[in-house]
C-alpha cells in the first residue's frame, strides 16, 4: 500500500460527504443525488464515479472484484482494480461468489448475487430523460413531478415506427414505483436483476456529479407497455465455451471468413461452469 | 480454443514504457529539464495551470513535461494532484489596481493615467518564421529600459468611467465564503462567483470560440477591452487566529475588462456594462474569451432574450472543462461489446422480421 495517501485513495472528509450522499440515495431509491464530484487520478468516463462510490464503501477485510463487459480481464477493469490494491490494499478476486464489493462497468454478473454483496455501478449518464430533454434544471423538475410522459411517448413512438421498443440498453426503469432511473448501460438483458435483488447496489456518475441506488429487495419494473411487454435479448445458439443456454453472449470474430464464437461474457460465470464440467468427466 | 484477448496487467505496463521511451524521444539529444520548459515554454505552462487550476509553475512545466507537451493532459495531471491537497484558507480578494503591471492596455482612451504600456507581447509581430532560434543561444538584443518606472498603483479605467456613473455599478460581493465547484456540485442556475470559476479553468479554446461566437450574432455583446492588464499581485491571506494581513506570495494574473454597450431599459439608464475575465499567468486570449463570455451570461442572467449558446448556462459550464471532456469522449475507446451485442442483437431481429414481412407479401 502506497503511503502518501490516504486507505482507498480518498480523504475522510470527502468520504465523509459521499457517505452522506450515500446514504440519501439509498433512503430515496432511484433519485440522483448531487454530490461534489473530485477530480481522480483516472480521467472521467473512465469509472471515477464508480471508483468514487468504491473507496467510500470499501473496507480492509473487503474482497474486490472489478469487471467490466462481465469480464475481469479488459484492460479499464484491470487498471482500477490495480488501482484499489495500490490504494487500499485489499484483497481482490475474480470470483463473483467471494466478492463483498463490485465494481462493474455495463454488466450484472449472471451468478444471483447474495446479501451483504455491494455492487457499485459507473455511471456515464445518469439522467435517464437526457436525450429528451438536455437541460438538467428541466428535467430535475419532471423527476420532481413524476412527469415522465415524454419517456412513455419516446417508448411509443418507437413501437408505432419500428414495432419494438429498440433500446437495448441503458433501459429505463421505475424504481420503488416512483423514480424512473437510468440503470447505466447495461443490456436489458440484465434489467430483471435488478428487481428485488438482496445485494446493495450503488450508482456513481463522477463527472455528472451524482449518485443513486437501489437498496436490497426494492421493486424494480423496466418501463413497457401491456401490448408491448418488456423483452431481454436472446441468442439461437448456447455459449462456444461452456454450453449455458441463459447467459449474456459476446460475439467474438474469429477470423475474415465470416467466422463467430458466441460466448458468455461474464468470465466467471463461464469459468464456474467449465470448471464443473471438467470436474464431472 | 479460442480465448479471448487477455487484457492483462503485462500489456498495459508494456505499453506505458514504451510511452516512457517515445516521451524521452531521441537519446542522442539531451534531456530537457522542467525549469527550461517553465522559462522557455511559459505561456504553455501557464494554460496547463489555469486548466489544471493549481499556480504552480514548477509543476506544471513537470506535467508538460510528462504529457509529452499535450498541455489538456498537462492540465489533467496537475488537477489529479490538486484534488489531494488540503485546503487551508482563502486568500482575501487580490486588488490588481495595485498590480505590477508588464503590460496594460486600453482600446477605450487614447492615454490612460499610469500610460499605456505595451509589455511584451506578439502583437504586431510579423508572423514570420524567425530561423535564428533554429540554433542555440542565439543572440538577444537586450529591450531597453524606461527611464521612469511604472507607477506603483495604475488605477483600473473602468474605475475611471465608474467615477462619471457611465458604467453599470457592479453588485457587492457576497457575503461569506465564495463558491468552489471543485468541493460542490455544479447546480443550476449557478452564481457569478460559480461561473467565473468555471470559465478560469475552461478549456482556452471552447471559452475562446464562445468569445467569438458573441462577436458574431451568436449572442449579444458589443465589446471594447476597457482594459487589458499582465502583471504581478500580492496574495494576501488573514488567518482567524492571526488578526491581520499576511502576504504568502505573489501570482502572475491577466486581468480583461470589457465594455459593452447597453442601451438602457424602462427602469435603468443607458450605461455601458462590463465583463470580466481573471486568468493566472500570461493568458491574453483566455482573460479576453472569458470577459465576452461573463458578459453573455449576465445578459442571460438579467433576462435578456438567449440569442446563442455563449448565454446558455448549462451549455458554457457543463462543456466548458476540458478534463472532463475528454475523458468522456476519450472513454469511447475502452470496450462497449456488450452495449454492441445488445445493438446488434436489436438491428439482427428487426431485419428478420422485415425479411418475413417482404417475403409474406
Amino acid at each position: 500500500m502506497s503511503g502518501a495517501y490516504n486507505f482507498a485513495y480518498l480523504d475522510e472528509q470527502t468520504k465523509r460527504m459521499l457517505r452522506r450522499a450515500l446514504l440519501k440515495a439509498v433512503a430515496i431509491p432511484g433519485y440522483q443525488v448531487p454530490f461534489a464530484s473530485r477530480d481522480m487520478p483516472l480521467p472521467y468516463g473512465w469509472g471515477t464515479g464508480g471508483i468514487q462510490v468504491t473507496a467510500a464503501v470499501l473496507g480492509q477485510d473487503d474482497v474486490l472484484k472489478v469487471i467490466d463487459q462481465g469480464a475481469d480481464d479488459t484492460t479499464n477493469a484491470v487498471s482500477i482494480r490495480a488501482f484499489f490494491r495500490k490504494t487500499a490494499g485489499v484483497a481482490t478476486t475474480e470470483r463473483t461468489a467471494e466478492a463483498t464489493v463490485i465494481q462493474t462497468r455495463h454488466r450484472i454478473p449472471e451468478r444471483p448475487l447474495h446479501a451483504g454483496q455491494i455492487l457499485v455501478f459507473q455511471v456515464p449518464i445518469p439522467e435517464p430523460l437526457r436525450f429528451l430533454e438536455p437541460r438538467e434544471r428541466e428535467t430535475r423538475r419532471m423527476h420532481g413531478l413524476a412527469d415522465y410522459g415524454a419517456m412513455h411517448v419516446k417508448l411509443y413512438e418507437d413501437v408505432a415506427r419500428m414495432g419494438r421498443i429498440t433500446t437495448s440498453f441503458a433501459y429505463p426503469v421505475k424504481v420503488a414505483g416512483r423514480y424512473v432511473m437510468d440503470p447505466s448501460p447495461i443490456p436489458k438483458f440484465d434489467n430483471p436483476k435488478l428487481h428485488d435483488c438482496p445485494a446493495l447496489q450503488l450508482f456513481g456518475a463522477g463527472r455528472e456529479k451524482r449518485v443513486y441506488a437501489i437498496p436490497p429487495h426494492t421493486t424494480v419494473e423496466s418501463l413497457d407497455f401491456e401490448d408491448h411487454p418488456f423483452e431481454v435479448q436472446r441468442w439461437d445458439r448456447p455459449c462456444g465455451l461452456c454450453g449455458s443456454t441463459d447467459s449474456y453472449l459476446d460475439e467474438v470474430v474469429t477470423d475474415d471468413q465470416g467466422g463467430r464464437l458466441f460466448c458468455c461474457s461474464d468470465t466467471d460465470f463461464c469459468r464456474e461452469r467449465r470448471d464443473r464440467m471438467d470436474e464431472g468427466r | 480454443m479460442y480465448v479471448a484477448v487477455k487484457g492483462g496487467e503485462r500489456a498495459i505496463r508494456n505499453a506505458h514504457r514504451w510511452l516512457a521511451e517515445e516521451r524521452r524521444g531521441d537519446p542522442d539529444l539531451p534531456e530537457l529539464d522542467p525549469a527550461q520548459l517553465r522559462e522557455q515554454l511559459a505561456l504553455g505552462c501557464d494554460r496547463v495551470m489555469n486548466e489544471g487550476s493549481l499556480y504552480d509553475p514548477d509543476l506544471a512545466a513537470l506535467a508538460l513535461k510528462q504529457a509529452r507537451g499535450d498541455t489538456v493532459e498537462a492540465a489533467f495531471l496537475l488537477r489529479a494532484f490538486r484534488t489531494t491537497l488540503p485546503r487551508l484558507l482563502s486568500s482575501v480578494p487580490v486588488e490588481t489596481a495595485g498590480m505590477r503591471v508588464t503590460r496594460r492596455v486600453s482600446a477605450t482612451f487614447k492615454d490612460i493615467p499610469g500610460g499605456q504600456i505595451l509589455g511584451p507581447t506578439f502583437d504586431y509581430t510579423h508572423r514570420l518564421l524567425d530561423e535564428t532560434l533554429g540554433g542555440t543561444d542565439a543572440e538577444i538584443a537586450p529591450a531597453a529600459v524606461a527611464e521612469q518606472p511604472v507607477d506603483p498603483v495604475v488605477p483600473r479605467v473602468l474605475d475611471i468611467l465608474d467615477a462619471d456613473g457611465m458604467i453599470q455599478p457592479e453588485p457587492a460581493a457576497a457575503e461569506g465564503e465564495p463558491t468552489d465547484l471543485t468541493r460542490e456540485p455544479l447546480l443550476f442556475p449557478v452564481g457569478r462567483d460559480a461561473w467565473l470559476q468555471n470559465l478560469a479553468r475552461g478549456d482556452e479554446g471552447f471559452v475562446f470560440a464562445l468569445g467569438y461566437s458573441t462577436q458574431r450574432g451568436f449572442g449579444s455583446t458589443h465589446p471594447f477591452v476597457g482594459e487589458l492588464r499582465v502583471g504581478t499581485v500580492d496574495l494576501v491571506v488573514e488567518p482567524e487566529e492571526l488578526g491581520f494581513p499576511i502576504v504568502i506570495g505573489e501570482v502572475e494574473l491577466t486581468e480583461c475588462e470589457m465594455v459593452n454597450q447597453f442601451l438602457g431599459s424602462k427602469t435603468e439608464p443607458p450605461q455601458f456594462t462590463r465583463g470580466y475575465g481573471l486568468v493566472f499567468g500570461h493568458q491574453e486570449r483566455k482573460a479576453m474569451g472569458m470577459a465576452l463570455v461573463d458578459r453573455a451570461l449576465r445578459n442571460a442572467a438579467d433576462g435578456q432574450e438567449q440569442r446563442g449558446p455563449a448565454m446558455d448556462q448549462e451549455f458554457v459550464l457543463y462543456h466548458s472543462d476540458n478534463v472532463q471532456a475528454s475523458g468522456f469522449v476519450e472513454h469511447l475507446k475502452l470496450p462497449h461489446y456488450v452495449d454492441f451485442q445488445g445493438e446488434l442483437e436489436t438491428i439482427r431481429r428487426m431485419r428478420e422480421a422485415a425479411a418475413r414481412e417482404e417475403g409474406g407479401e
